[in-house]
């Protein structure tokens, strides 16, 4: 079952690596990552999405935390949370084409970033579900290259991640 | 007070109470051993081998409970801890590893003896630290030796470029240390702890199944009372040999692949496990899936992740093992009443025990005519003094000193139990006896491995440290032989050493004194000799060369599936 694990880390030295590490040494899959510094002085905060029984989730949870520079590992797993990603997307983009992809744009209300006479270049931001839903509209028109963030989330609710 | 930051470190050390290093000098620690050449509060000990040195300072750690501190060059220097490292990692042993790195503006370029060695190291070590400023060198020191010692202990590098020994700063050690991300439960929860006692009052069939955690927090008191209080038969790993007396009759011995029979049947057949700073590992559980099918397990670790990493459980107490045992004796305390009803209930399973262990008592066949291994074993026992410490390398020699020695102290066995790595036993002795240059330290070893790190012969020596080595020698590989035997249809791949070795000769190379024992015989007047001497001395043990360790369960069978005699 896929997780989407938050991650509060103290912005040193090689955390990433750490974490990176500890994923890869013991066996556990990551689907995506992305980190980057948080309101926090000193902070950043990774999410991690990955996928494993409960037994796996519980160890890659106790492993996380037990690394010394990380300060806080969420499970946001029970739907908690909400879960957000970006995408650009370059495809080709001719005659009919051209139509149709604006039309999958305005439905999935992403954004065109760049053109030319023979592409579109697409912003488009959402769900992961969202993001795997406007690829495969895209798809048969002939995609070109796609670039993903990965998710970010962030509990629902008034209350921060530390109260 | 104004300093460069060499002598930064060692005011640091110097601070941290450390009394002993083991380092090997090199080009980006030569300011550091310029501090340290006339530093008179610490003493330095030259190791002839890196990767030596850190398992010294592991002996060290071990015997004392103290951190263990090695100083190791950039570079290969650097790499040949990275054994030594491992090694302490998997036996969670405080140690700070000290390595010199190039200077910051050179790394990354390939610099001349240039290595990442916190990448390296990075997943066998707790925690490591890369000094980038000579302000950071004191925090950065209390943070490694706080993280090396509390919580589950286990070793923290610390990588200290050149140009950071050089650098002048004032020095100013922190009293207290907080690390926001980094605080380890040490206290069992007393809910966790009134359910695990009235959990043994119901039990009927329970074990205590004892790690080298409760050497580890100094538990072997409470855990000894607290046994006998509630009548628990204990079987110890490896890593807890020493923290329950295995003279008691409440012991069963060791557990596990080369365990005793009853501590096997006992764990198998047993209603509730009392799971004491251990970890389940696969040399002690055998096949999952078939282990301890009728018990409930309680287990205390201050580790979270050792607690349903390999096994269920039923009730998890995170917290200092002896902290959560000085609550358990506390809470039974409460339950005075119902004990004597518990010890007269726990009767049969102690009638069951004793059964298992008249049937198959860990034994040998004594032989008139060649020396048997357990035979030197035992004898070495009741000649050796009651205190004496021994470290032991792996194979066959480590598990018949498991099985045969009888361990009745904490810290007296060192031993690489998790890593399982040849040529620790003789520096882990060197690094005991620095420690205690009075008590008795004999490391016994096999052909193979102690001849893994033998230039550590010249190191005690050259101090003074009276190690004592015993060898038994079957010139074979004898643990990877014994499989062969078993398992490989006797096709002895590799495993026979072919040259003999004079170690007489070679101890005599070395200027320590050595004595042969070929038959029986000689085995009482060989040990009286060489305990009986000032200086380092090899004794060397011509054993059987065939004999095999049982019982044995095979890798991946059940624990109750003991091959008794093969």
């Amino acid at each position: 079952m896929q997780h989407t694990l938050s991650v509060i880390v103290e912005n040193d030295f090689g955390v990433l690596s750490r974490v990176a590490t500890l994923f890869s040494g013991r066996g556990f899959n990551i689907d995506s990552l992305s980190v980057a510094p948080t309101n926090e002085e000193g902070l950043s905060r990774m999410t991690i999405v990955t996928r494993g029984d409960d037994q796996v989730l519980e160890q890659i949870n106790k492993q996380l935390n037990k690394l010394i520079d990380i300060l806080k590992v969420l499970d946001f797993t029970d739907g908690s949370a909400i879960e957000r990603e970006l995408a650009l997307i370059k495809v080709a983009a001719e005659d009919d084409a051209r139509a149709e992809v604006l039309r999958v744009v305005d439905i999935f209300r992403a954004k065109i970033i760049d053109v030319t006479p023979k592409s579109y270049t697409i912003e488009a931001t959402g769900n992961p579900l969202k993001i795997d839903g406007i690829l495969e509209l895209l798809r048969p028109l002939g995609l070109k290259e796609v670039v993903r963030t990965g998710a970010v989330a962030i509990g629902r609710g008034a209350k921060g991640w530390n109260g | 007070m104004k300093m460069n930051g060499a002598r930064m470190m060692l005011e640091c050390l110097k601070k941290e109470g450390v009394d002993t290093v083991f380092g090997y000098p090199g080009g980006t620690v030569i300011n550091l051993y310029d501090a340290l050449f006339d530093f008179k509060e610490i003493h330095h000990i030259l190791p002839r081998h890196e990767q030596a040195g850190t398992h010294a300072a592991d002996g060290y750690a071990r015997a004392t409970g103290k951190v263990g501190v090695v100083i190791a060059t950039s570079g290969p220097g650097a790499t040949n801890t990275v054994t030594g490292i491992a090694t302490a990692y998997m036996d969670s042993i405080p140690m700070v590893i000290i390595t010199g790195q190039v200077p910051t503006a050179l790394i990354g370029n390939d610099a001349f003896q240039e290595v990442d060695i916190i990448g390296i190291t990075r997943p066998c070590t707790k925690h490591s630290f890369l000094i980038r400023d000579v302000k950071d060198i004191a925090l950065t020191m209390k943070k490694a030796f706080y993280i090396a010692r509390s919580g589950r202990p286990g070793p923290v590098l610390v990588d200290f470029p050149k140009d950071i020994q050089i650098a002048q700063g004032e020095f100013h050690y922190p009293e207290t240390v907080e690390i926001r991300a980094y605080k380890p439960n040490l206290s069992g929860h007393p809910r966790q702890v009134e359910k695990a006692v009235a959990m043994i009052l119901e039990s009927r069939r329970p074990v205590m199944y004892v790690g080298g955690g409760a050497v580890l927090s100094d538990a072997a008191e409470p855990l000894t009372a607290l046994a006998r209080k509630l009548s628990l038969p204990v079987t110890t790993t490896l890593m807890g040999l020493g923290s329950f007396p295995e003279s008691d009759e409440l012991s069963l011995g060791m557990l596990g692949m080369h365990g005793a029979y009853c501590a096997n049947m006992a764990m198998s057949n047993s209603d509730l496990i009392i799971a004491v700073g251990a970890r389940f590992d696969d040399r002690v559980t055998g096949k999952l899936t078939t282990f301890a099918p009728h018990a409930k397990i309680i287990h205390i670790d201050v580790d979270p992740t050792s607690i349903k990493k390999n096994v269920r459980v039923d009730l998890p107490i995170v917290g200092d093992v002896k902290d959560v045992l000085l609550k358990m004796i506390k809470q039974a305390d409460k339950s005075k009443e119902k004990l004597p009803e518990l010890v007269a209930a726990l009767a049969p399973w102690h009638t069951d025990i004793t059964a298992w262990k008249e049937k198959h008592p860990i034994g040998y066949k004594q032989s008139s005519t060649i020396i048997k291994p357990q035979f030197v074993i035992q004898k070495l026992r009741e000649l050796s003094d009651d205190d004496a410490i021994i470290s032991t390398d792996v194979g066959q020699h480590q598990m018949w000193t498991a099985q045969f020695f009888t361990f009745n102290k904490p810290r007296t066995l060192l031993t690489s139990g998790g890593l399982g790595t040849m040529g620790y036993g003789l520096p882990a002795a060197m690094g005991a006896q620095a420690a205690f240059p009075k008590r008795q330290v004999i490391t016994i070893c096999g052909d193979g491995g102690v001849q893994m790190n033998i230039q550590e012969m010249a190191t005690l020596v050259q101090n003074g440290l009276p190690v004592k080595i015993v060898i038994l020698n079957n010139n074979f590989l004898g643990m990877v032989r014994q499989w062969q035997e078993l398992f490989f249809d006797k096709r002895y791949s590799s495993t026979c050493m072919e040259l003999p070795i004079d170690y007489i000769k070679l101890a005599d190379a070395y200027g320590a004194k050595g004595f042969l024992a070929t038959k029986p015989g000689d085995v009482e007047s060989v040990i009286k000799k060489g305990l009986k001497e000032k200086g380092p001395v090899i004794m060397e043990f011509m054993i059987a060369r065939e004999e095999k360790v049982l019982p044995m369960v095979p890798a991946g069978a059940s624990l109750n599936e003991m091959v008794l005699n093969a």
